[in-house]
């Protein structure tokens, strides 16, 4: 005689199956908040102050004032997007040879480590520290905001086209070698028409990120529409802040579509 | 059978047209490359790019033995640190989940008003970095940790507002329709349609936003929000470099830790 069918029922955990666990990281997670809440001192004093302010910032971005600080603006925006462009191409360009190099399929072994470490180096240095070294080195402008796009770009684009040829069909390789092919025609022939719409693509994307971090690496001294950001809030002009955000959403909304587009276009 | 004689007998990739178009193509690209490159570096000063090197060797030369004795007085700014990650991604689950809900065609109240208004949300929290979300809060609310928390947070929607109402597109109809025939309520379908099929996918975006923070988060206190940061901005400005390498070498050792944790998380959930 088995139990009563229930006529109720609950959905069943989705996550952690075990109660105790549950239970264990669930005390967990309120011990870790209390004590964090605990440290986190704040001066709400200071942030009632800043309420106000805060509403002029409302109001400076609903009303943005494009005009009185143009000259300014377009000046940053120049910096910006020429800079933008210019690492891209120059990240692209060195990042081709490294991504071939890293990919274990058509690389020797020493080669295949020496190029893993160099993207292993750009992906763990974050931008903003990048800038700080080379704008110490190279002096303050957009060159050295140049110089750490194209480090930066190194590290996303070898590695996403590195993991890319790892994974291209090996028949068309081996296709193209038994025709007497050396290193370079097999390059050329087998692996860059399989990863090239991909490539192009990916670099559209980075085309993307680098405006996007070319807009902050300004706030230490490297150039582009940052550095104006950076001194239109520090003077309080939150009208010329609006602007220069509302004109920094515009162009990633047009470079996202537009990238979009053409990635669609290519494919 | 003379009748394909007068093509050529070589073999090539492209017809001449579409080598054309390339060629115009490369050369378009050039062209812009040398007019941006000259545009930029107009107003750079040749004498400190050739200085570099120097530069860096003398840089190199007061950084190399990194003043341990000042990890110490780290401790506290890393806490900082994990807490602003930790608590801004907190903040920016809350405030993005009802706007994936929002954005997901799916699950949209309605396509022509809301829709955009979530997606617009999405976009301008994705274009506008941490460190700006930052330089705004500290400006109006004042410096410290609160700020940067803030910050983490809107930076955070963008991002877990995308991947999760892709999520939600993406799930099963025909489950979400088995429950509808049930004769669930619009809060039933939810939870017992839509959130199972996004959990797992919503455990792993937050984590690996997470993860995302801690780097951010760790740089926010240049601009005053307190972290690590701001032992790294105190250091700079007096130029104690020895103990700039110290913090930098605990950024990377914090970084690779949560890159580890998280990606065994993911492992685990997915």
């Amino acid at each position: 005689m088995s139990a009563p069918y229930p006529t109720r029922w609950t959905r069943p955990p989705q996550i952690i199956k075990d109660r105790r666990w549950r239970i264990a990281v669930q005390v967990g997670i309120v011990i870790y908040l209390v004590l964090a809440m605990g440290t986190v001192e704040v001066n709400w004093t200071r942030v009632y102050e800043g309420l106000e302010r805060g509403q002029r910032f409302v109001m400076g971005f609903l009303q943005p004032d494009f005009a009185s600080r143009w000259r300014d603006i377009s000046n940053g925006l120049v910096e910006s997007l020429t800079m933008t462009l210019t690492s891209t191409v120059v990240g692209v360009a060195i990042s081709v040879p490294i991504g071939i190099g890293a990919a274990r399929n058509i690389a020797p072994v020493w080669i295949y480590r020496i190029c893993r470490s160099i993207i292993a180096v750009s992906r763990a240095l974050q931008e903003i520290i990048i800038a700080i070294f080379l704008v110490a080195m190279f002096g303050f402008g957009p060159f050295a905001g140049f110089l750490t796009l194209s480090f930066a770009t190194i590290g996303f684009i070898a590695k996403l086209l590195a993991d890319d040829i790892e994974e291209i069909e090996e028949a068309q390789a081996e296709a193209i070698r038994s025709t007497g092919a050396s290193w370079w025609q097999v390059v050329n022939y087998a692996v860059q028409p399989q990863v090239m719409p991909r490539l192009i693509g990916l670099s559209l994307y980075r085309l993307d990120i680098n405006f996007r971090e070319s807009a902050v690496i300004g706030i230490v001294g490297a150039g582009g529409i940052g550095a104006t950001l950076n001194t239109a809030i520090s003077r309080y002009e939150y009208d010329s802040a609006g602007a220069i955000l509302l004109i920094i959403i515009g162009i990633v909304m047009v470079a996202e579509y537009s990238s979009s587009y053409l990635r669609k276009f290519l494919q | 059978m003379t009748d394909v004689t007068h093509h050529s007998q070589v073999w090539t990739y492209r017809t001449p047209r579409a080598r054309l178009l390339l060629w115009g193509g490369w050369f378009a690209l050039v062209a812009l490359f040398v007019y941006c490159w000259q545009v930029m570096t107009a107003g750079t000063m040749w004498v400190f790019v050739w200085d570099a090197p120097k530069q860096a060797a003398d840089i190199g030369g007061r950084m190399l033995p990194p003043r341990w004795g000042y990890l110490g007085e780290l401790m506290g700014p890393l806490w900082d640190t994990i807490n602003i990650a930790t608590l801004g991604t907190l903040g920016g689950v809350i405030m993005a989940v009802p706007v994936a809900f929002l954005a997901a065609r799916n699950t949209s109240p309605s396509l022509l008003v809301l829709r955009p208004i979530a997606l617009f949300i999405i976009v301008a929290s994705r274009s506008i970095n941490a460190l700006i979300w930052a330089l705004l809060l500290v400006a109006i609310i004042g410096p410290g940790l609160l700020a940067g928390i803030i910050a983490i947070a809107l930076r955070s929607i963008g991002f877990i507002g995308k991947l999760l109402y892709e999520a939600i597109e993406e799930t099963d109809a025909r489950q979400i329709e088995a429950i509808t025939a049930t004769g669930a309520s619009g809060a039933q379908v939810l939870s017992y349609g839509i959130v199972p099929q996004v959990l797992p996918t919503f455990w792993g975006i937050t984590v690996f936003r997470w993860d995302i923070n801690i780097r951010e988060s760790a740089i926010l206190g240049l601009v005053g929000a307190g972290g690590l940061g701001l032992k790294l901005e105190a250091s700079l400005n007096t130029l104690a470099w020895s103990q700039i390498s110290v913090i930098l070498l605990l950024i990377l050792g914090t970084v690779v830790v949560s890159e580890w944790v998280s990606s065994k998380v993911r492992h685990a959930i997915i």
